[in-house]
């Protein structure tokens, strides 16, 4: 699978099939600092993404002093 | 995973909630969140107008889409900071957004206000760029409500950045900015307006989520000077203590604003002037951004 990354934007792939939260345990992600896209829908950490599948993993943080 | 409200299958898991919803159901819990935030801190009724600073960023933006189906009067206001291609690109987002709902929108440029883009102000003041920003931005945004006739300005900040900044206030004993830290800050001068940020019990990926689902096109990359700010550094600690608790940075925020604020509260108030250049309110004679404007014009 593919797996999209930003700030800067980049692409990761991963062999085989996988659970979202899995995918985000081995990146070293936190769930609760990404949206998960597929396509144009989101996904929940317990969805499986196959091996055919593009994701998103968009950063959910923004700030500095507001 | 299936949705709490309606058995289908659900799109975003709200750990803090011990829920999921589908993405009609999440909406609605959303849009549920802001009218409980407005209506229990009176932030506004619907015959005032609102001023909503946007960002071109998911959390201004969504609010403001909110605000506009709930039926509030309101204009948005974009802050042009001259940030580069961050500002440009920003600006183009509020700019399509207005125009495809049909909304005012004003825009005040910061290099005309102050006499420089932020990135110059950064340079010249020799402090972290998001100081003369910060700074800029509250200013701007009271006069610019001010000057419109607005008696309240909203702001998109979410349960992460009152949580973040409620944490920096913490680990530095603020007790000047722990009082003032609130959900709402009514008007405490004819000069100042009412001050609310109606997405503080939703987090930023609760915000994200509903920017996304809204299909609101907003601007994904970072401002390039918050990558050291200390408030990321700030969300990334919370955002750990989160994952291994949920709820953790709900509960923190929470319980201070309803039980250790009013510990924090001065007897005695700060008696308030009004700056003799521009006449906004300040608590000296001159206020902190003519005297940033001043070292400003020295300089370029
Ligand atoms: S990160 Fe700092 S410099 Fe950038 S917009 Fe936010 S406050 Fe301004
Ligand atoms: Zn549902
Ligand atoms: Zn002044």
């Amino acid at each position: 699978m593919k797996v999209v990354l930003r700030n800067p934007r980049r692409e990761v792939e991963l062999a085989g099939n996988r659970r979202v939260k899995d995918v985000l345990r081995e990146l070293d992600i936190l769930p609760e600092t990404v949206l998960v896209i597929r396509g144009d829908e989101l996904v929940t950490a317990d969805q499986l993404v196959t091996d055919a599948d593009t994701i998103e993993l968009r950063p959910v943080m923004s700030g500095g002093a507001q | 995973m299936k949705c709490r409200k309606c058995g289908g299958t659900a799109v975003l898991e709200l750990r803090r909630h011990n829920a999921a919803f589908c993405a009609d159901d999440f909406q609605e819990f959303f849009r549920n969140q802001v009218r409980e935030a407005i209506r229990r801190h009176r932030m506004f009724t619907i015959d005032e107008p609102v001023l909503v600073a946007v960002s071109g960023g998911k959390d201004s933006l969504a609010l403001w889409d909110v605000l506009i189906d709930e039926g509030y009067r309101t204009t948005g206001l974009y802050l042009d900071l001259g940030i580069f291609d961050y500002s440009v690109e920003s600006r183009g987002k509020c700019e399509a957004f207005a125009a495809a709902r049909g909304v005012p929108l004003m825009i005040k440029r910061v290099e005309e206000e102050v006499g420089a883009p932020v990135p110059v102000i950064k340079q010249v003041t020799r402090r972290p760029p998001c100081s003369g920003c910060g700074l800029s931005k509250r200013y701007l945004m009271n006069r610019a409500a001010l000057e419109a006739g607005m008696p309240v300005v909203a702001t998109g900040h979410n349960l992460d950045d009152e949580a973040a900044t409620l944490f920096g206030s913490v680990m530095h004993w603020q007790m000047d900015s722990l009082p003032r830290q609130s959900p709402a800050l009514a008007s405490t001068h004819p000069k100042l307006v009412r001050r609310v940020k109606p997405l503080y019990r939703l987090s930023e990926r609760e915000t994200a989520a509903f920017a996304f689902l809204r299909r609101i096109d907003y601007i994904v990359d970072e401002c390039p000077f918050a990558k050291g700010a200390t408030s990321i550094a700030h969300k990334e600690i919370l955002n750990r203590m989160e994952d291994a608790s949920p709820g953790a940075k709900h509960n923190f925020l929470f319980g201070f604003l309803e039980k250790a604020r009013p510990a924090f509260e001065r007897a005695e108030a700060v008696v308030l002037n009004e700056c003799v250049r521009c006449g906004q309110v300040t608590t000296g004679t001159l206020c902190a951004f003519c005297k940033l404007a001043d070292q400003v014009k020295r300089s370029v």
